[in-house]
């Protein structure tokens, strides 16, 4: 019982932590590349190593300030939404999903390789630049807090408190743009792109603007995971966590302004849930050690994310708050 | 694949999976299997009970591939605070076993100066690694022999180029399959990696768990990738293209296959590198201008054979026309009598078995990975790409050219970023000809 209860105080904590915090960014920014245009951007997590490394290397390599940081982690997410757009963004959208997946992975392996550790700190990452940030905490960061059964450290609760008003604003900004004569452009898009050319507007640049939107604000959620870590390490973003955040969006409801948000806060409980309980399962010896090994669960959530992301689309595309009329999985 | 430069390390005792006897592996991965579904369906029954946590250690292998194993070289186990824990010798296959106290960082070092002449340390000569509890840490090590030079009559660029040319042709079989679906169907298969993985460790799991030998282990691996991409036909695709499912939907359903296939084998099979057994010797022979190990000539011969069948099945037989001719025009086809069904079945089957074998050649050169069908989709994804989405020529021409991109690649660019200069060459081509060499303008959209 008291294992049970643990787990659930865990699966709360990192529902309610940056961890949903993080997921719920991406998949807002997915939200509008996805959801409202369209887009199948496959490497989102791409984006938000950019931000978190912008944030880590300005800070610990060159000696900037740390708000420099952030603004140079948005302008690499800038670049690379448009590096990748320029070419793919005219083609079908299969093209830019292989583009932007290939990009995200080779981002990795070049961020981890033995030529890029002088400035990424390679398979090591970076770490102690957080501090100018977390000195900013109205409360003392050095003590920790019970909070719903578990233990939160100042510094935690301080990086999840900026980052859900950050989510807050985010929320905000999308349910404006959207109402907006602009968000209606980008839904004609989703719907019918041959339609708004043939009215005149410019779809590749409203489609550009969608994808450098929608990987900035990854590039904020990067920042906001590496900042409440503490460490930049480029095997953090794997690409299976552009997925997890897709699972995210359509589980909540993609095309919602909040199904970011209610897909994050759930999908995160019930992955770090299914996580501790095994772990719990595993210590007591329920499970016996030869059949899977504590080092083995961390992979169950991608099971789990894989498993979910195929029965929603084939059996509820349109998530918990979604309108299936709006949800047009359909290939263009 | 195998650089010309030494690997060190990853590698877990074959001989373990034999222990355990085939009957038992399997039962243990059909319990795994029930356990993971147990858990997805968020069953947790919590009894309290004892851990019993094994002995930790460290293990490695010291060998480079014009040396083989290296024997006899001094490792050091010491705490990150400096305290020696214990020092073992490599034993004649070059492996190294120190027991450790329990859980925690550890640095290993291992003696530079008693490396034999030409085999250098590339990078520093002790690791830091942390141990789990009740794991076997692998360490690895990184070692060059020089074969990586120009020396000893070698033109570097032409060693790269064979190189290049093996992996391309590597690509090539794994990536005709990728292209033929994504012709017959529009589906942009994800989860085709996970084929190339599961090709690799079924060959695997017959060869060093049943014990039989790599070539006809390769064909059963063949016959069981074949079933599995049947498998992903009649079980997965059919069904949802009768209900409609949109393309992209389907897109991201394979996203998800792949996921769920990926992370369920590194369950488990676990994160370990493992290599065939019974290859003979992985020497180097010497052709003048380049060297080649027997493997990798097999693996170019065997590339080249059965993609030449693949070309005269397609350009010669019924089911090969049928092939080209519902990738061309699927309704036209379907007018014409054509089962589309049927064909679409086959060329399942047959992307299934091509990229098992795929598997097999990548994993007699890399040895066998969780995720080396992954890493090898974003390569196959740029050769189809190249050669233009839907074509089996197309895919066959730009694998082979993005494998020597890859390796020629090396002389200008580190090895270890080389699959980026691969992936560069995806997006600069979506720049110049976003409809590849041989693809029509009309399919990109």
């Amino acid at each position: 019982m008291g294992d049970l209860l643990n787990a659930l105080a865990v699966a709360g904590k990192s529902a309610l932590g940056f961890q949903a915090v993080f997921f719920a960014l991406l998949a807002i920014g997915l939200n509008v590349h996805f959801g409202y245009t369209g887009l199948l951007n496959f490497g989102q997590i791409g984006f938000a190593m950019l931000g978190g490394f912008g944030i880590a290397i300005s800070v610990t390599q060159w000696g900037l300030n740390f708000w420099v940081g952030v603004v140079v982690g948005l302008a690499a997410a800038v670049f690379l939404a448009l590096l990748l757009g320029l070419p793919t963004l005219r083609l079908r959208a299969d093209y830019l999903a292989i583009a932007t997946i290939a990009a995200a992975e080779g981002l990795r392996l070049l961020f981890r390789s033995v030529s890029a550790s002088p400035v990424t700190g390679g398979t090591r990452g970076l770490a102690g630049f957080n501090g100018a940030f977390i000195s900013l905490a109205p409360w003392d960061t050095s003590r920790r807090y019970p909070i719903l059964g578990t233990r939160w450290s100042g510094g935690e609760l301080w990086v999840a408190l900026v980052g859900w008003v950050l989510v807050a604003l985010l929320c905000l900004l999308v349910w404006l743009l959207m109402r907006s004569p602009w968000g209606r452009v980008l839904k004609a898009i989703r719907e019918d792109e041959d339609a708004v050319r043939a009215l005149g507007k410019n779809v590749y640049l409203y489609k550009m603007q969608s994808l450098v939107l929608g990987g900035v604000m990854g590039a904020l959620g990067g920042m906001v995971y590496v900042v409440a870590t503490g460490a930049a390490n480029p095997d953090q973003f794997q690409n299976a966590n552009t997925f997890l955040a897709y699972t995210v969006l359509i589980l909540g409801g993609s095309a919602r302004v909040l199904g970011p948000v209610v897909g994050a806060v759930i999908l995160l409980f019930v992955i770090q849930f299914a996580d501790t309980g095994l772990r719990a399962l595993i210590g007591n010896g329920v499970i016996p050690e030869g059949l899977l090994s504590a080092t083995d669960v961390a992979q169950i959530r991608f099971v789990l994310v894989g498993l979910g992301l195929m029965l929603l689309l084939v059996f509820r595309p349109q998530g918990i708050f979604g309108d299936r009329r709006e949800v047009m999985l359909d290939a263009r | 694949m195998r650089h010309p430069s030494a690997r060190a390390g990853r590698t877990r005792d074959a001989r373990g999976a034999i222990r355990s006897g085939p009957g038992t592996a399997a039962s243990r991965v059909l319990l795994r299997l029930l356990l993971v579904l147990v858990a997805a369906c968020g069953l947790a029954v919590l009894v309290p009970g004892t851990a019993g946590a094994e002995g930790e250690q460290v293990v490695g292998t010291l060998q480079t591939s014009r040396s083989g194993p290296i024997e006899g070289i001094e490792v050091t186990v010491a705490t990150v605070d400096g305290d020696e824990v214990d020092t073992a010798e490599t034993d004649d296959d070059g492996r190294f076993e120190v027991d450790l106290p329990g859980p925690g960082q550890y640095t290993v070092t291992i003696d530079a100066d008693s490396l034999p002449d030409g085999v250098v340390i590339t990078g520093e000569d002790s690791r830091t690694v942390t141990v789990d509890a009740g794991r076997r840490q692998p360490v690895q090590f990184g070692l060059n022999d020089g074969s990586q030079g120009a020396g000893g009559g070698n033109v570097e660029a032409v060693q790269l180029l064979v190189d290049g040319l093996r992996f391309g042709l590597l690509i090539a079989m794994c990536a005709v399959g990728l292209s033929l679906i994504f012709g017959t169907t529009g589906l942009t298969n994800f989860a085709h990696g996970e084929l190339v993985t599961i090709g690799a460790l079924f060959a695997w799991w017959v060869n060093t768990g049943l014990g039989v030998p790599i070539i006809p282990a390769a064909i059963i691996a063949m016959i069981g990738g074949a079933a599995f991409g049947a498998l992903n036909e009649l079980g997965l695709w059919r069904p949802l293209r009768r209900r409609g499912t949109g393309l992209v939907a389907a897109l991201v359903v394979s996203i998800g296959l792949s996921l769920l296939l990926r992370y369920l084998i590194q369950i488990v099979y676990g994160g370990f590198s493992n290599p065939y057994t019974g290859l003979g010797t992985s020497r180097a022979v010497d052709y003048g201008l380049f060297r080649l190990t027997n493997q990798s000539l097999i693996s170019i011969v065997i590339s080249i054979v059965v993609l030449l069948l693949v070309a005269l099945m397609l350009q010669r037989t019924k089911i090969g026309k049928a092939m080209r001719a519902v990738a061309d025009n699927r309704d036209l086809a379907a007018s014409s009598g054509i089962n589309v069904n049927r064909v679409i079945l086959v060329v399942w089957m047959m992307g299934g078995a091509l990229a098992a074998l795929g598997g097999v050649l990548l994993g007699l050169s890399d040895q066998v990975r969780w995720d080396m069908g992954f890493q090898l989709l974003l390569l196959m994804f740029a050769g189809v790409t190249l050669g233009g989405l839907g074509t089996a020529y197309g895919a066959l021409v730009g694998s082979v050219i993005v494998g020597v991109f890859v390796q020629m690649s090396t002389l200008v660019i580190p090895s270890d970023v080389k699959y980026v200069g691969g992936l560069v060459l995806l997006i600069v081509i979506l720049v110049i000809r976003p409809q590849g060499i041989l693809g029509s303008r009309a399919r990109i959209g």
